[in-house]
């Protein structure tokens, strides 16, 4: 009963002193709203960059072209044994005829020539469209399925999927490092600036410490204030992420220059950042102030 | 029986200044003690140590039970329940009402909102302020907000009240007026220890009287027995 007394009155408290100190907490809360709208800037592209990666990743296909003269037994077999390989993620037929057929349509001249073509005669092969799990032991997959019976060539893009991979998995990794350290820059920023505000307040401190209000009495009020001027301060950039992401995908048509680099739809993918920034802001605010207050109650 | 209990406390600040040097010294329960002397005699230094501001070097200090002088830093709210402090700069929060600011310190134990309303309104009585009770402390005289920092001080009903100048920043009239009302605390039950330049009052009042001089005890006068011998000032 006395602890639920101690903590509604916090809240009381916290809200009032948002408040009755209300340009301090402006300042604060400004600098969260600023501080967020970059760090949700950066999240945006950094998972934009992160989705594109992966999707053109998902598209690397490994082309197995079987031999001229395997049969349906033949087939079945190398089916099987490429399916009982671990990296596998989905595997696709095409028969020689539905590639000429392909051809075929996309051309006159393919046509005149193929049209003669039988099942027998067609100089094309029977392929297994390959996709796997894991695009970073692609080499490796490519080279079991090679020595699989029945398997005549591979084709997939061999030294150039290779750079790719290396490339994108640079690009992810140093957008979630610069993320992750934005985040801490922006705690380290929001924190100094709750502590000039705590600064100001000091004699408030003495005076809590001087009727007998324990530490943690102390500190629960300032903290409570810091997460609250943390939620404050994620409303601004909640609307501009929400608004701004969706105008922006609306605008391009959900793609970037070509249909290969795709955006991230806005559904769910904004409320996902909204909840983030509401978690970062509270948290950091609450961080901030919980600093802050620590260092004015050491004797 | 002793309320305080001083026993071979020294205190040496960081920077060398010996504040305090092996002091004794009991206080009685229901005791109205003046400690007087010049600038830099040990006086705040003395007080402080009792309400845990400041630790002392050597010695403990017994107030109410609570060793003083072992006390962590994360305890002190400990003594601090049981003490009321009075500053010549009152320290109110000036953003909250007169209500609110001696509120404070019984929300701070937690108390149920009645028993906080009652304490609150009895304690601004006895100071002579319920009337003004919503209003904010610059809108009070000097002499009024040190009355509501003596109600805040009193309201929790401690053993022991501390002044440290509390007429410091008053004129005569205004500071025969506060001490009209620690008197009456002190006449309820409370012990009171109250630092001050001002002679005048302490001749006046005839109370138990000690005179500190570098950092020890030069001159403890019995009740009744005080006399300003030649000093106009102690300041």
């Amino acid at each position: 009963m006395k602890a639920v007394r101690i903590l509604s009155r916090n809240i009381r408290d916290s809200f009032k002193s948002v408040f009755r100190n209300f340009s301090l907490s402006l300042a604060s809360i400004t600098c969260i709203t600023i501080t967020l709208v970059v760090v949700a800037f950066s999240i945006i592209l950094s998972y934009n960059v992160n989705n594109f990666t992966t999707e053109i990743e998902r598209d690397v296909t490994i082309v197995t072209f079987l031999n001229v003269d395997i049969d349906d037994e033949g087939r079945q077999t190398v089916l099987k044994e490429i399916n009982k390989l671990d990296n596998i993620a989905k595997v696709e037929y095409e028969s020689k005829m539905t590639i000429a057929n392909e051809m075929m349509e996309s051309s006159d001249v393919y046509k005149n020539i193929m049209s003669s073509w039988t099942e027998e005669t067609s100089p094309l092969q029977d392929t297994y469209l390959v996709k796997v799990k894991d695009i970073e032991r692609i080499s490796e997959t490519a080279d079991q399925i090679s020595k699989i019976e029945g398997v005549s060539t591979l084709k997939y893009g061999e030294g150039m999927v290779d750079k790719l991979v290396s490339v994108f998995d640079m690009i992810r990794k140093v957008s979630l490092v610069a993320v992750v350290a934005l985040i801490i820059v922006t705690a380290f920023l929001i924190a100094n600036t709750i502590k000039i505000t705590i600064f100001s307040r000091r004699r408030e401190i003495d005076i809590m410490r001087l009727v007998g209000a324990s530490n943690i009495n102390i500190k629960i009020p300032f903290v409570l204030e810091g997460l609250i001027l943390g939620l404050l301060g994620s409303i601004i950039p909640i609307i501009i992420t929400t608004y701004g992401y969706v105008a922006i995908y609306d605008k391009m048509d959900g793609q970037v220059f070509s249909s290969v680099i795709k955006l991230v739809e806005p559904t769910p993918f904004v409320y996902e950042i909204s909840i983030l920034l509401v978690i970062i802001g509270m948290i950091v605010g609450m961080f901030g102030s919980w600093r802050a207050v620590k260092k004015y109650l050491k004797i | 029986m002793n309320l305080i209990a001083i026993k071979g406390v020294s205190k040496r600040y960081p920077n060398g200044v010996n504040a305090i040097q092996n002091m004794n010294l009991t206080i009685e329960k229901g005791d109205f003690v003046f400690v007087i002397g010049s600038t830099g005699c040990g006086k705040s230094t003395l007080i402080k140590m009792l309400y845990r501001e400041v630790k002392p070097t050597k010695g403990s200090i017994n107030v109410g039970g609570i060793d003083v002088a072992k006390l962590r830093n994360s305890k002190v709210y400990k003594i601090r329940r049981k003490i009321g402090v009075v500053f010549q700069d009152f320290k109110l929060l000036q953003k909250s009402t007169v209500y609110e600011n001696v509120a404070f310190a019984l929300e701070v134990l937690g108390l149920p909102k009645d028993e906080i309303h009652r304490k609150v309104l009895k304690s601004l009585e006895l100071v002579g302020l319920k009337h003004k009770a919503k209003n904010y402390p610059h809108e009070l005289s000097g002499g009024e907000q040190q009355r509501v920092a003596i109600a805040r001080a009193i309201v929790n009903g401690p053993k022991l009240l501390i002044c440290d100048e509390p007429t410091g920043n008053l004129d005569e009239k205004t500071s025969m007026e506060i001490m009209g009302v620690i008197d009456q605390v002190n006449k309820l039950g409370t012990t009171i220890i109250m630092v001050t330049h001002d002679t005048k009052i302490v001749e006046k009042m005839q109370k138990r009287t000690i005179l500190l001089d570098s950092g020890r005890i030069l001159k403890d006068y019995a009740k009744g027995t005080y006399k300003n011998e030649g000093r106009k000032n102690t300041k």
